[in-house]
C-alpha cells in the first residue's frame, strides 16, 4: 500500500526530471534514491512510510488550523468561548496518540539498525581512508594487496576553479567523476573499514544507503551488498566538512560481476608484480 | 506617565524618572528598557552581517561552477554565518526582550542585577568585534563549521584563539544575563503573583536562563580544551597523541542540543502570549504549557547522540537517542495542539503580531515533522548532513524562532514606543518574508534527498535548478527585512499614531504590561501592582 503510494510519488517526479541521466544516481531530483542494495531499499520504504505518517498528521493538525482560522474569525461575527481553557480529557488524548504513533515508527526503524550492524559474513573488506582531499581504497581478502588513491577527475577539477570559464554542464558528471573509482563485485557482501589520515571525512553512496564518517585514530564500519544485474557506476561525495575542498572529493564505485571483477584483480596484480612494488606498499597497511 | 508616582515617592527623585542624556546614558545604561534596547538594536545589526554573509553564501549556489568567492572563503561565510545568527542575533534578541518584557510582565521595577546587566550587554559587541575582525587576519576566519570540530578547526591560524575568545565572552555574557533572569524573576514578582499565575513569556524564559547556565560551561570547556590542543600541545583530542576527536563531538552536542532549544523555548513563550491575545481567549491547557516546555528542557540533555549517528556508535546508543529524541515530538505536540485550541471557538483578527504567529505555528511544525524524520537513526543516514539537515533546521530557526521575534517587536513595538507603526507595511513585510522564507528553504528538502551534501560551494549539475529556486527565495527573504527596519524606524520616530496603555484594545491583551502608559515610562511599578 505504502511502496504503491510512493511509487506514485516517484513517477510523478518524472515529469520534472532533469539532467538525472548525467549519472547513474537513481534519484529523480527530489526524493531519496530506492537504490540498489537491500538496506537503501529499506531505507527507502521506511522513510515513505514516516513521510506519509507525517503528511497524515499534517492533514489532520493543519486541518483543524485552516478551519480555526476561516471559522473563528472576528470579522465574521465569531463570539470567544472564554470558558475553554483546560481539558484534561483532551490533553491525556493528544499525549498518548503521539506515543502510539512513534512507536508505529520506531519499532520497524529498530528492526532496521539491526541489519545496518550486522557485519557479519561479508565477502569483501576494504579499508577506505580519508586524506584532505581524496580517498585512498585498500583491499583485503581476496583482493588483498590491491591498493590506489581516488581523486577528482581532471576535467571537473579543471572546470570548477574560481572563473575558469568551462560551463559545468559540458563536463560529464561534474564534481561527481573520478581518476580510479572504487570496484566492487555485485552480490557479495562488501564491508567497508573506514579511517582517516587527517581530519573528519564521510564516505556516502546514496544508491547505497551507505554512509558513515571516516574519523583519525578510529575505525568505522559499515556493508552494502549491491543486488546482482544491478552493475554499474554509482556516485557520491564526501558529507563531512572536511576543509577547503571538501565539495571536491566525489567517491565513485563501479560495480561488476564477480567474474569481472576477478579478473580485474588479476590484472591490477600483474601489472603491479611487473613493476615490482607490489608487497611494500600493502604489507604496510594490512589490518590481519 | 512620570507624574503619577512623582507625587507621593519624593525619595525617587534622585532616580531620574527621565532617563539620562548623551552616551552616557547607553554606556553606563542600568535601566532594563534602555539595555533591552541596547540588546535589540545589536541584534537587529548582527541579524543584517549575518544576512549578508547569507547572501554571499546563495549567490555562489546559485549555478554550478563557482564565480564569485573560493571554496575557502565559502567556507569562511557558512561558519561564521552560524556563529553570527545563532551568538549574535537571535540569542540578545531574547536577551532583549527579556529585559524589557520580564519586569513589565511581573510588576518589577527593573531587572534585579542592573550594573551586571549593563556588563553582559557590553562584553557583546566586544566579542563580536574580536570574532568579526578574524575575517581580516591571516588565514582569514573560522572555516570549519560554527560546531568547530578537531581536527578540522585545529588546522586554523589566527582565528582559532579570536573564535575561542569570541565564545568565552558570548558564554560569560549569556550565563550574566541568565543569572539576572532566573533572580528577577524569583525575587521580584509583584505581591500575589505565584510562579502557576506568571506569563508564559516568563516562564519559558526562566527556563532557558537555566538550560544557559547549565550548558555554556559545557562549551566554555570543550573550546578551551581547543585552545590548549592548538598552542599548549595537550592532546584532548588528537588522536596522535592518545585523545579522541569524537570526544569533542559528544561535549559539544551536549551544550548543542539544550543550545537548540535555547533559541526556540523563548519563541513558545511569545507566541503563547500573541496568540491568545488575538483569538479574545485564554491560553488553553496553560499549565501543561509549562510541564511541556519543562519536559523538553529535560529531554534536550539526553538527545545529543542523535546529530552523531553518521560517526559510528554503538547499537544501543542508536536505539537510546532515537527514543529519546523522538520522545520530544510529544511535549512539542502539544504545544502545537494546545495553540490550536486556543484558536479553537475564539474570535481572530489578523493585526501583524498575529500573521507571524500564524506564520511561526504551520511553518514551525512543518520543521517539526522532519525532525521526527532525522530522529529515525536507519534513515538518518541517508539525510544526515544534506541539505535535509539545512531545511530541517532553517525552518525552525527562521520562520520559528526569527518570526516569533518578529511577532514580539510588532506586539510590544507600540508599548515600548507609544506609537503604532505602519500595519501596511508590516503586514507586506510578513507576506514577503512568508513567501520568500518558502521558497528559500522548502527546495533545500529536495537537494538534500536528492543527494546534495551541506557546506559545499559548488555543485553537480543536477541539484542546479533547486539550488537556483533557493537563491532567489534568499534575495527575496533578505530585501524583505529592510522593510522591517523601516516599520521600527518609522515607529519610533512618532508612527501612525499614539496608542493607549492597552494598545490592543480591540483585542483581549492579559498581562501587567498592559496597565502601564504607552510609551513604558522610564521606571515602570516603583510601587508593585497587586495581584488578585
Amino acid at each position: 500500500m505504502r511502496v504503491t503510494r510512493a511509487s506514485v510519488f516517484t513517477a510523478s517526479a518524472g515529469a520534472f526530471c532533469w539532467n538525472a541521466a548525467a549519472s547513474a544516481n537513481t534519484s529523480n531530483g527530489y526524493n531519496l534514491p530506492e537504490g540498489v542494495t537491500s538496506l537503501s531499499r529499506a531505507m527507502f520504504a521506511l522513510h515513505m512510510e514516516v513521510f506519509w505518517i507525517c503528511v497524515g498528521i499534517a492533514v489532520v493538525v493543519f486541518g483543524a488550523m485552516i478551519y480555526s482560522l476561516l471559522k473563528f474569525r472576528q470579522s465574521r461575527g465569531a463570539i470567544p468561548d472564554t470558558s475553554m481553557v483546560h481539558s484534561t480529557k483532551v490533553e491525556i488524548i493528544w499525549t498518548i496518540v503521539p506515543v502510539i504513533i512513534l512507536v508505529v515508527m520506531a519499532v520497524p526503524a529498530a528492526d532496521l539498525i539491526l541489519k545496518q550492524e550486522d557485519m557479519r559474513d561479508s565477502g569483501l573488506t576494504i579499508k577506505v581512508t580519508g586524506y584532505q582531499w581524496k580517498w585512498q581504497y585498500s583491499y583485503m581478502d581476496a583482493a588483498d594487496g590491491v591498493n590506489f588513491f581516488s581523486t577528482l577527475k581532471q576535467d571537473s577539477n579543471f572546470a570548477r576553479q574560481l572563473d575558469s570559464g568551462i560551463d559545468p554542464h559540458s563536463v560529464p558528471n561534474y564534481l561527481l567523476d573520478v581518476d580510479k573509482p572504487l570496484i566492487v563485485p555485485s552480490g557479495v557482501k562488501v564491508r567497508l573499514l573506514l579511517t582517516s589520515m587527517d581530519v573528519i571525512h564521510a564516505w556516502w553512496v546514496p544508491d547505497f544507503g551507505a554512509k558513515r564518517s571516516a574519523i583519525p585514530g578510529f575505525v568505522n564500519e559499515i556493508w552494502f551488498k549491491v543486488d546482482a544485474g544491478k552493475e554499474g557506476i554509482y556516485r557520491g561525495q564526501c558529507a563531512a566538512l572536511c576543509g577547503r575542498d571538501h565539495g571536491y572529493m566525489p567517491v565513485v564505485v563501479d560495480v561488476r560481476t564477480p567474474e569481472q571483477f576477478k579478473e580485474w584483480v588479476d590484472a591490477q596484480r600483474a601489472a603491479a608484480a611487473g613493476v615490482g612494488t607490489a608487497t611494500p606498499a600493502t604489507t604496510a597497511l594490512n589490518l590481519h | 506617565m512620570a507624574h503619577d508616582h512623582a507625587a507621593d515617592t519624593a525619595h525617587h527623585d534622585d532616580h531620574h524618572d527621565q532617563p539620562p542624556s548623551g552616551i552616557g546614558r547607553w554606556l553606563f545604561a542600568t535601566n532594563h528598557k534602555d539595555i533591552g534596547t541596547m540588546y535589540l538594536v545589536f541584534s537587529l545589526i548582527m541579524f543584517f552581517i549575518g544576512g549578508a554573509m547569507a547572501m554571499v553564501i546563495r549567490a555562489e549556489l546559485f549555478k554550478p561552477g563557482l564565480q564569485l568567492v573560493d571554496p575557502g572563503f565559502f567556507n569562511q561565510m557558512t561558519t561564521m554565518h552560524a556563529l553570527v545568527m545563532i551568538f549574535g542575533a537571535v540569542m540578545p534578541a531574547f536577551v532583549g526582550l527579556a529585559n524589557w518584557m520580564i519586569p513589565l510582565q511581573i510588576g518589577a521595577p527593573d531587572m534585579a542585577l542592573p550594573r551586571m546587566n549593563n556588563f553582559s550587554f557590553w562584553i557583546m559587541p566586544f566579542a563580536f568585534t574580536i570574532l568579526l575582525s578574524s575575517l581580516f587576519v591571516p588565514g582569514g576566519a573560522p572555516a570549519g563549521g560554527w560546531t568547530m570540530y578537531p581536527p578540522l578547526f585545529l588546522q586554523g591560524g589566527n582565528y582559532v584563539a579570536m573564535a575561542i575568545f569570541a565564545v568565552h565572552l558570548m558564554g560569560a555574557s549569556s550565563i550574566m544575563g541568565s543569572i539576572n533572569v532566573i533572580v528577577t524573576i524569583m525575587n521580584m514578582r509583584a505581591p500575589g503573583m505565584n510562579l502557576l499565575k506568571m506569563p508564559l513569556f516568563c516562564w519559558s524564559w526562566l527556563i532557558t536562563a537555566y538550560l544557559l547556565i547549565a550548558v555554556m560551561p559545557v562549551l566554555a570547556g570543550a573550546v578551551t580544551m581547543l585552545l590548549t590542543d592548538h598552542y599548549f600541545g595537550t592532546s584532548f583530542f588528537n588522536a596522535a597523541g592518545g585523545g579522541d576527536p569524537l570526544m569533542f563531538e559528544h561535549v559539544f552536542w551536549f551544550f548543542g542540543h539544550p543550545e537548540v532549544y535555547i533559541m526556540i523555548l523563548p519563541a513558545f513563550g511569545i507566541i503563547s502570549e500573541i496568540l491568545p491575545t488575538f483569538s479574545r481567549k485564554p491560553l488553553f491547557g496553560a499549565t501543561s504549557m509549562i510541564y511541556a516546555i519543562a519536559s523538553i528542557a529535560f529531554l534536550s540533555f539526553i538527545v545529543w547522540g542523535h546529530h552523531m549517528f553518521v560517526d559510528g556508535m554503538p547499537l544501543a546508543a542508536q536505539v537510546f537517542f532515537m527514543m529519546s529524541t523522538m520522545l520530544i515530538a510529544v511535549p512539542t505536540g502539544v504545544k502545537v495542539f494546545n495553540w490550536t485550541a486556543t484558536m479553537w471557538r475564539g474570535s481572530l483578527s489578523f493585526e501583524p503580531p498575529m500573521l507571524f504567529a500564524l506564520a511561526f505555528l504551520f511553518l514551525f511544525t512543518i520543521g517539526g515533522f522532519s525532525g521526527v524524520m532525522l530522529a529515525i537513526v536507519p534513515v538518518d543516514f541517508q539525510y544526515n548532513q544534506t541539505y535535509f539537515v539545512v531545511a530541517h533546521f532553517h525552518y525552525v530557526l527562521v520562520p520559528g524562532a526569527v518570526f516569533a521575534i518578529m511577532a514580539a517587536v510588532y506586539y510590544w513595538l507600540p508599548k515600548w514606543t507609544g506609537n503604532m507603526y505602519s500595519t501596511r507595511l508590516a503586514q507586506t513585510h510578513f507576506w514577503l518574508s512568508t513567501i520568500f522564507v518558502n521558497v528559500l528553504f522548502f527546495p533545500q528538502h529536495f537537494l538534500g534527498l536528492a543527494g546534495m551534501p551541506r557546506r559545499i560551494p559548488d555543485y553537480a549539475v543536477q541539484f542546479s535548478d533547486w539550488n537556483m529556486v533557493s537563491s532567489i527565495g534568499a534575495f527575496g527573504f533578505g530585501l524583505s527585512q529592510l522593510l522591517f527596519v523601516v516599520v521600527i524606524i518609522q515607529c519610533a520616530r512618532g508612527g501612525k499614531q499614539k496608542v493607549s496603555a492597552e494598545v490592543w484594545d480591540g483585542a483581549a491583551p492579559t498581562g501587567l504590561e498592559w496597565t502601564i502608559p504607552s510609551p513604558a515610562p522610564y521606571h515602570s511599578f516603583t510601587v508593585a501592582p497587586e495581584i488578585k
